[in-house]
């Protein structure tokens, strides 16, 4: 064991934490956002409309991040056209290319649980919402969505810490996150076992936070 | 489609080749998450405080640490931690483990960390009558087991361990960091050599889609199978 080589690489490794938390909130925001507009996509009756939401999960959640990741870097830069429009200078940065993957998967994840969510809602509480004479739009944001809200939280939670180790993924297209310094580590020093048992329970602790402050929301939440 | 010819002028061969590997490496992964779960599923349900505090740090601390992190654990460490034990038993030659092997191990531990909750899930969901009723029958506790408890078992955990298996099966493409030629790394490789990586990364995704639609239509004859009589 090499203590000293612990104690010098965690302020290293800390500091890649803080862009693992800034890819992971990112990307679970505009996850969120795609995930809810695919959710309510895939309720809505129009069969083309809920086969083409139906569509983007399966192929989102079907196919590895891995993948995922590697089309949107190195495949999307190869069309001329893209090259020449201003996508290209989001497309050009690793960093938004690893969001725009991230929140595309998790957009998927998150659209299926959602959608659970709203399935779940006894319609007794839409029809009670109904006959007070609340209009639709109300119904929904003050009826559906708090209830789904509270549906799909412990889903959402382990979504959340899914979508943590997801982030790692992001040291396979150059960005130092927290595993990818973790790895440039190890290959200077060759010493996998005391870099692993450092980065690991930094991601352990992050992994005990999300646990927590989704249990306190499970709380309060709860009726 | 030029790309895709097999033989020397285009990749078909590689890639089929690739994916039998792929698949191969998820199968053995899959049994070696197996046996973990044969050994710390019991752990876990144990009485002794000991014991469940190991299988849970097993499982807590896989399921709370980033695959990639697990295998650059193995392919970094596992050469060194082979050759210590091999130096013990005074043998001092350089070692190499084979990439399959790694591979297979690191993701089997993980998918194993999967397997134990879905294991331990099921065992707890079976009614107390059950066993109480083999013991009293005077079953021995090799059919018991057997007989009993795993049919059961085996019927509440299909629906999981599929999960399980998808998991398993997209992991696999980590592998690919450590060299193993498998779907991900192929595609790398012939992105590389081609300079055309839309068509490959897009050509991957769909056998990776073959395979998980493939392996649902495989299980849902497996859960239709473990499901008679109810």
């Amino acid at each position: 064991m090499d203590i000293e080589l612990m104690i010098n690489s965690f302020p290293k490794l800390l500091s890649a934490a803080a862009i693992t938390l800034k890819l992971l909130s990112v990307s679970l925001i505009v996850g969120l956002i795609i995930g809810l507009l695919f959710a309510i996509l895939r309720l809505n009756k129009n069969t083309f409309v809920n086969k083409f939401s139906y569509g983007y999960s399966y192929v989102f959640r079907g196919t590895p991040l891995l993948v995922q990741i590697f089309i949107i870097y190195f495949g999307l830069g190869q069309i001329e056209y893209l090259r020449s429009t201003f996508l290209w200078v989001v497309l050009k940065e690793p960093y938004w290319c690893a969001i725009i993957a991230f929140a595309l998967n998790t957009g998927a994840y998150t659209s299926e649980i959602l959608r659970s969510a709203f399935q779940t809602i006894k319609p007794g509480i839409l029809e009670a919402g109904k006959s007070l004479g609340i209009s639709n739009k109300i119904i929904f944001y003050k009826i559906q969505i708090p209830i789904a809200i509270r549906q799909s939280l412990p889903a959402y939670g382990n979504e959340i810490i899914l979508m943590m180790k997801g982030t790692s993924l992001a040291s396979t297209v150059t960005l130092m996150d927290l595993t990818g310094v973790a790895k440039y580590i190890i290959s200077t020093t060759f010493k996998p076992i005391e870099v692993f048992i450092v980065a690991g329970s930094i991601y352990l602790f992050m992994t005990f936070c999300i646990h927590n402050v989704i249990k306190f929301f499970e709380k309060k939440y709860s009726f | 489609m030029e790309l895709l010819a097999f033989g020397k002028t285009g990749w078909g061969d590689e890639l089929f080749i690739a994916t039998l590997m792929t698949i191969a490496v998820s199968i053995t992964a899959m049994i070696i998450g197996f046996v973990f779960a044969l050994v710390f599923t019991p752990l876990k349900l144990s009485k002794n405080k000991f014991f469940n505090f190991i299988a849970n740090s097993y499982t807590t601390i896989i399921r709370g640490v980033p695959e990639l992190l697990v295998i650059y654990l193995f392919f970094f460490g596992g050469t060194g931690a082979l050759m210590y034990v091999a130096s013990i038993f005074g043998y001092n030659d350089y070692i190499e483990i084979n990439a399959f092997i790694t591979g297979a191990f690191a993701i089997g531990i993980i998918s194993g960390a999967y397997s134990t909750e879905v294991f331990r899930g099921a065992v707890q969901s079976i009614d107390k009558g059950q066993f109480e009723a083999a013991k009293v029958i005077g079953l021995s506790k090799f059919t018991q087991f057997f007989k009993i408890i795993l049919p059961q078992v085996l019927r509440l955990a299909i629906p999981n361990l599929s999960n399980v298996w998808q998991i398993t099966l997209k992991d696999t493409s980590l592998i690919s960091v450590t060299g193993l030629v498998e779907i991900m790394r192929q595609s790398y490789i012939a992105a590389g050599s081609t300079r055309d990586p839309l068509f490959f990364y897009s050509f991957a995704a769909v056998l990776y889609l073959l395979l998980t639609f493939l392996s649902m239509k495989l299980i849902n004859k497996l859960e239709v199978k473990y499901s008679r009589g109810y």
